[in-house]
């Protein structure tokens, strides 16, 4: 469990590091919280010649609710959106969530930015991300770049980042209305058995918006529209919620692991769906 | 005397002594980080020495080029088997009565077996080494299943073997069968069976887990070539026998080695058995001249160093209509892996699993045990019990479980109806042991009105009409265990280990001021020997507690004893120390009577003194008589205060205990949560009440995780499949649910103190109650038996085949 050699730079602001990273192209990787990457380097999964350690940067870091969007900064952490009182106001999905997220320990140094750049499917962040339909903003030679939290995602580790990139915020509208972030795992520290974003807004006793998405049950995030549309004008009844489950399992396409095999794992995904559903619309 | 002079309660309190929650005295540097572990010993020009291990479970090792590697910077050397054979070290005895690759000599047996050990500067340019040895390996079919082990024309696992019929413990029925071990009378059980009212037959599967101590296993190898001298610092359980074994092993005369096992953080038997790193370590000094460290790391541990369990368990349990048992049977396939290297009794290859009759009356029984090659890591050490009595109690307590539903008894009535009765102890097993004392009647009933049992079978029978219902989703189970555990070993007439009779030893010498220090043959890892066994004396001799200092663990010092495992410090070392006491005071009284001018038979010990019989106003504190044991010239009493005591305990002891788990469980997720865990525990006399309470909470804790997620899982390539800590569990504060602990007393007639041992009763009884308490959710709807580990998805799957997803 010790990682090959190689050389550390900490840059102290992000044109630096990106100086950096066009040096040394594919040899180079930037770090954030290191919780995905350091595991790999140490079992020699990952070479990395070049790390690049954002921690010095502060235009990294930060939480602002601005009028009607809520900014993160890449190098925020986990604990960091615990403990910021505007945010769980604004946007309390993010505070439910992170709360989920490992242990103390693992939130005081894991990153925002980390959590949802990387593309690990295990990750909470990105299912969170599609379902507030958070922008991801990137910093590139080129300049800066915003894409879609709901289109970011290609594959396992496979992401629309291009190697030479920085991802360095994330930000989203302030999201309305009723929340839930439900997740199984085995134990504190493990990824998702199966994990469920969803916020819904009522009006009059009927569902005005849906937005559902889920996490470690695809090789990506999964937002589905589907689901979402179909609570969309009904009175969220019985009947309405499991059509919304029905629709987002059939979006799922989860593996066997360690946690079980494809049939439990959609059998709980549904159960986790339901769940996360049925809290966002008590709290609508 | 007047008031000023301490009441006799007061004196007792002011000892420390049996009885007292006493602060454990380790804590104040564990808690300020100022423990020495193994990692901790930098010496300078210190080398670090790790492993290339095999990624294959079974594979010939075609050839193996350390060119590449030596050019590494730092790198020093690349040892291979070819450089340990001139040695005879390219394959070391295991306790088991086996031996064992040090580095693979032609094949490998299981992923992580150890092929070469790179030595070089520190553990940075090792790393880089290792990945620069190259090795060509041919892959060879994989055996991970025992059963299919046993085929007739499975693949030879151990061709070191082959044609050898005869084992370390009798015949070899194939060419990967290791032993079978038997006990009881098969005949007259099988024809009990034959003709029984009710007879349920079952397999009980105990899986395979890991003690996956919190710091792996290590050592640092110090060979001094001025003087001749070894001195080998490391993770063992069992000092003094590394030190013997590493002598026989190595040629090096036993005087010529110092063993010294420094804080140790955690063992729970991982760290009894002798690993390749060891040797390697040893060589590697001799070699080089220099002071060589090995460390595993978490995965390295998980992976090769001592599993525990992987017993396939079949049984017959037979009884009347009444449900009083007439009968056991038990014929169980253990998987060993590659090398047989369990840590057990010599005359023991399946430890004491014949105590599986349990807290039972049971007239006749029978238990085979087959042990069995397969490409997996050796060990099958006892995890935080005492030599496969985990797997004994498991498997009755399943049994029990099992014969209710068969009978369609309520399951306590049932335990009740069978119980060796107060007035049978000793009780003669079936199985060939004396249990020396018991109380299990009283146990049960106290533990059953503490979680008001009936009130909660009442609950249960509510919940199922309401989950038929479509009111719930969460069914209720009520896990019942009572555990007979067998700890102590051992009598030196029937428990050895490599020929080392297991006896334990004490040394006291007390100071002329008044204080002492007591030596030991066993060693702590976490089980605060510093702190009891100072009561312990305390109680014997009068002295504080706080005025005893306890070391162990250094055999140029310590007496030799056999260590610590299977809770037999207590019962062994920790009588060795009463006796030790007791040659003290016999010796004080005479210098208190010299003192007080009065004969020997004139004075009466009372709980910190000698006083003459009629006149307690006169006496001599045990201070006062150790100033006067080194300062004045007694007739006929040589000068000084010490003692020394070998213990040879006349029986194991029989700790037993009641515990009852209620667990609520998701029937659509798997997920389980714990109401309530009522623990019962009888270790006879309770030396530390505080520490036996944290024993508990610890061994239920390791139980949870062992019957609700833990394991070393493998898929057919013999990869593991559970090699970090991501997917073995290991439970934090936030999956550990409280526990109630309560106790009931009955002394070990055969103890001087009458203390049985506690560290293990916890894991072996709260294995069943957790998983009793899984199965009993689901009795009403039809579940006779299921495996653990109970994760989320084998719940959901049990829940899933019930049909009870509609």
């Amino acid at each position: 469990m010790i990682p090959a050699r190689f050389e550390y730079h900490r840059p102290s602001d992000v044109s630096a590091a990106l100086a950096i990273l066009t040096e040394h192209g594919d040899d180079a990787r930037v770090l954030a919280g290191g919780h995905s990457l350091i595991p790999m380097m140490k079992l020699r999964m990952a070479a990395i010649e070049h790390l690049i350690d954002l921690q010095d940067i502060a235009e990294l870091k930060g939480i602002s609710v601005d009028g009607g969007t809520i900014t993160i900064g890449a190098m925020t952490t986990q604990h960091e959106l615990i403990d910021n009182a505007d945010l769980a106001k604004a946007a309390p999905i993010l505070r439910e969530a992170a709360l989920q997220i490992a242990d103390p320990q693992v939130r005081y140094v894991g990153t925002v930015g980390g959590n949802v750049a990387n593309g690990d499917p295990g990750n909470d962040m990105p299912g969170l991300m599609q379902c507030l339909g958070a922008t991801f903003h990137l910093v590139g030679p080129g300049g800066t770049r915003d894409v879609a939290a709901r289109d970011y995602y290609e594959a396992a580790y496979m992401t629309d980042r291009e190697d030479d990139e920085i991802l360095v915020s994330v930000s989203f509208p302030v999201p309305e209305g009723g929340y839930a972030y439900e997740k199984q795992k085995r134990k504190i520290g493990d990824y998702a058995t199966a994990a469920c974003a969803v916020q819904v807004t009522m009006a009059g006793g009927s569902c005005t918006a849906a937005s559902i998405a889920m996490t470690n049950l695809s090789d990506t995030p999964i937002w589905s529209k589907d689901a979402g549309a179909v609570l969309v004008g009904t009175d969220c009844g019985p009947g309405a919620i499991g059509a919304a489950v029905d629709a987002a399992v059939a979006a799922i396409d989860p593996t066997e692991d360690n946690r079980g095999p494809v049939e439990f794992k959609k059998h709980v995904a549904g159960v986790v769906i339901r769940r996360a559903i049925e809290r966002a619309i008590s709290r609508a | 005397m007047n008031d000023l002079t301490p009441s006799r309660e007061e004196r007792t309190e002011n000892l420390k002594g049996l009885g007292c929650s006493r602060k454990r005295v380790e804590d104040a540097r564990f808690t300020q980080g100022k423990g020495n572990y193994v990692d901790d010993i930098k010496m300078p020009g210190m080398l670090f020495g790790d492993f290339v291990r095999s990624p294959y479970a079974h594979a010939r090792v075609k050839n193996i080029n350390s060119e590449e590697a030596l050019k590494v910077p730092g790198v020093l050397a690349v040892l291979t088997a070819k450089d340990l054979e001139p040695l005879g070290l390219h394959w070391m005895p295991t306790l088991a009565g086996d031996k064992q690759m040090v580095l693979a000599d032609g094949k490998v047996l299981f992923q992580g077996q150890e092929v070469a050990f790179v030595v070089a500067t520190d553990r940075y340019a090792a790393a880089d080494g290792i990945e620069a040895v190259e090795v060509e390996y041919e892959e060879l079919p994989v055996v991970v299943d025992p059963f299919k082990a046993l085929d007739p024309d499975a693949p030879v696992l151990r061709e070191d073997l082959e044609g050898q019929t005869e084992g370390a413990h009798g015949p070899r029925k194939h060419h990967n069968h290791i032993f079978l071990w038997e006990a009881g009378d098969k005949e007259a059980t099988e024809s009990v069976l034959a003709s029984a009212d009710v007879v349920a037959e079952e397999m009980v599967y105990y899986h395979r887990t890991h003690p996956c101590p919190l710091e792996p296993c290590g050592c640092v190898a110090s060979m001094d070539k001025v003087n001749g001298k070894l001195t080998l610092w490391g993770t063992f359980q069992a000092p003094h026998a590394v030190r013997t074994v590493a002598s026989l092993i190595s040629g090096i005369a036993e005087h010529n080695i110092r063993v010294i096992s420094p804080d140790i953080g955690g063992g729970f038997g991982n760290k009894v058995g002798v690993y390749p790193g060891y040797v390697c370590s040893i060589v590697a000094s001799i070699v080089t001249g220099k002071p060589v460290k090995w460390i595993e790391d978490r995965m390295d541990n998980l992976m090769a160093t001592a599993f525990a369990r992987d017993y396939w368990m079949k049984g017959k349990i037979a009884a009347t209509k009444e449900g009083k048992i007439t009968g056991l049977w038990c014929h169980t396939t253990a998987d060993h892996g590659g090398f047989d290297a369990c840590a057990d009794p010599t005359k023991f290859p399946a430890g004491f699993m014949n105590i599986c009759t349990g807290s039972y009356d049971i007239p006749v029984a029978y238990l085979g045990v087959d042990g069995v090659y397969t490409n997996k890591a050796p060990g099958g050490v006892a995890y935080r019990c005492s030599f496969r009595v985990t797997e004994a109690a498991y498997f009755i307590e399943r049994m029990i479980e099992i014969l209710a539903i068969e009978l369609n008894m309520d399951a306590a009535e049932l335990r009740r109806i069978n119980f060796i009765k107060k007035e049978q102890f000793p009780y003669q097993s079936a199985l060939g042991w004396e249990y020396d004392s018991g109380d299990y009647h009283t146990a049960w009933e106290k533990a059953l009105k503490a979680v008001d049992y009936e009130g909660l079978r009442k609950e249960q029978a509510e919940r199922v009409e309401a989950f038929k219902r479509g009111e719930t989703r969460k069914l209720l189970g009520i896990g019942l265990t009572h555990f007979t555990e067998i700890v102590g070993a051992g009598p030196v007439k029937n428990c050895d280990i490599l020929g080392l009779g297991m006896f334990d030893s004490c040394e006291i010498r007390i100071h002329p001021t008044g204080s002492a220090i007591a030596r030991l043959g066993t060693i702590s890892q976490g089980q605060g020997h510093a702190t009891t066994f100072a009561q312990i004396l305390a109680s014997e001799i009068g002295l504080p507690a706080d005025s005893i200092t306890i070391e162990e663990g250094d055999t140029d010092t310590a007496p030799y004893g056999l260590g610590t495992y299977g809770s037999r410090s207590t019962p062994v070392a920790g009588a060795a120390t009463a006796m030790a006491g007791r040659k003290i005071r016999a010796k004080a009284q005479m210098i208190a009577a010299y003192l007080l001018e009065v004969h020997d038979d004139d004075v009466e010990w009372d709980v910190d003194r000698f006083a003459v019989k009629g006149a307690p106003e006169r006496f001599k504190t045990m201070a006062e008589i150790a100033f006067a044991a080194y300062n004045q010239a007694i007739p006929g009493i040589e000068p000084g205060l010490e003692a020394v005591s070998y213990y040879d305990p006349p029986n194991m002891t029989y700790p037993f205990g009641a515990y009852i788990c209620v667990m609520e469980i998701d029937v659509d997720t798997g997920v389980h949560e714990i109401r309530q865990f009522y623990a019962l525990d009888d270790c006879g006399t309770r030396i530390n009440p505080m520490i036996i309470e944290g024993q508990v909470h610890g061994g239920v804790t390791e139980a949870l995780a062992i019957a609700m997620g833990q394991e070393i899982a493998y898929d057919e390539m013999g990869n593991v499949k559970t090699g970090t800590l991501m997917d073995f569990f290991l439970p934090t504060a936030w999956e550990t649910p409280n526990y109630t602990t309560d106790h009931t007393t009955t002394p070990s007639p055969h103890h001087p103190i009458g203390a049985k041992g506690v560290g293990e009763s916890p894991n072996v009884g709260g294995v069943p109650a957790f998983s009793n308490a899984v199965h009993d959710a689901f009795r009403a709807f039809g579940l006779r038996q299921s495996h653990m580990p109970h994760d989320h998805w084998r719940i959901w799957k049990t829940a899933h085949d019930l049909g009870l997803h509609g």
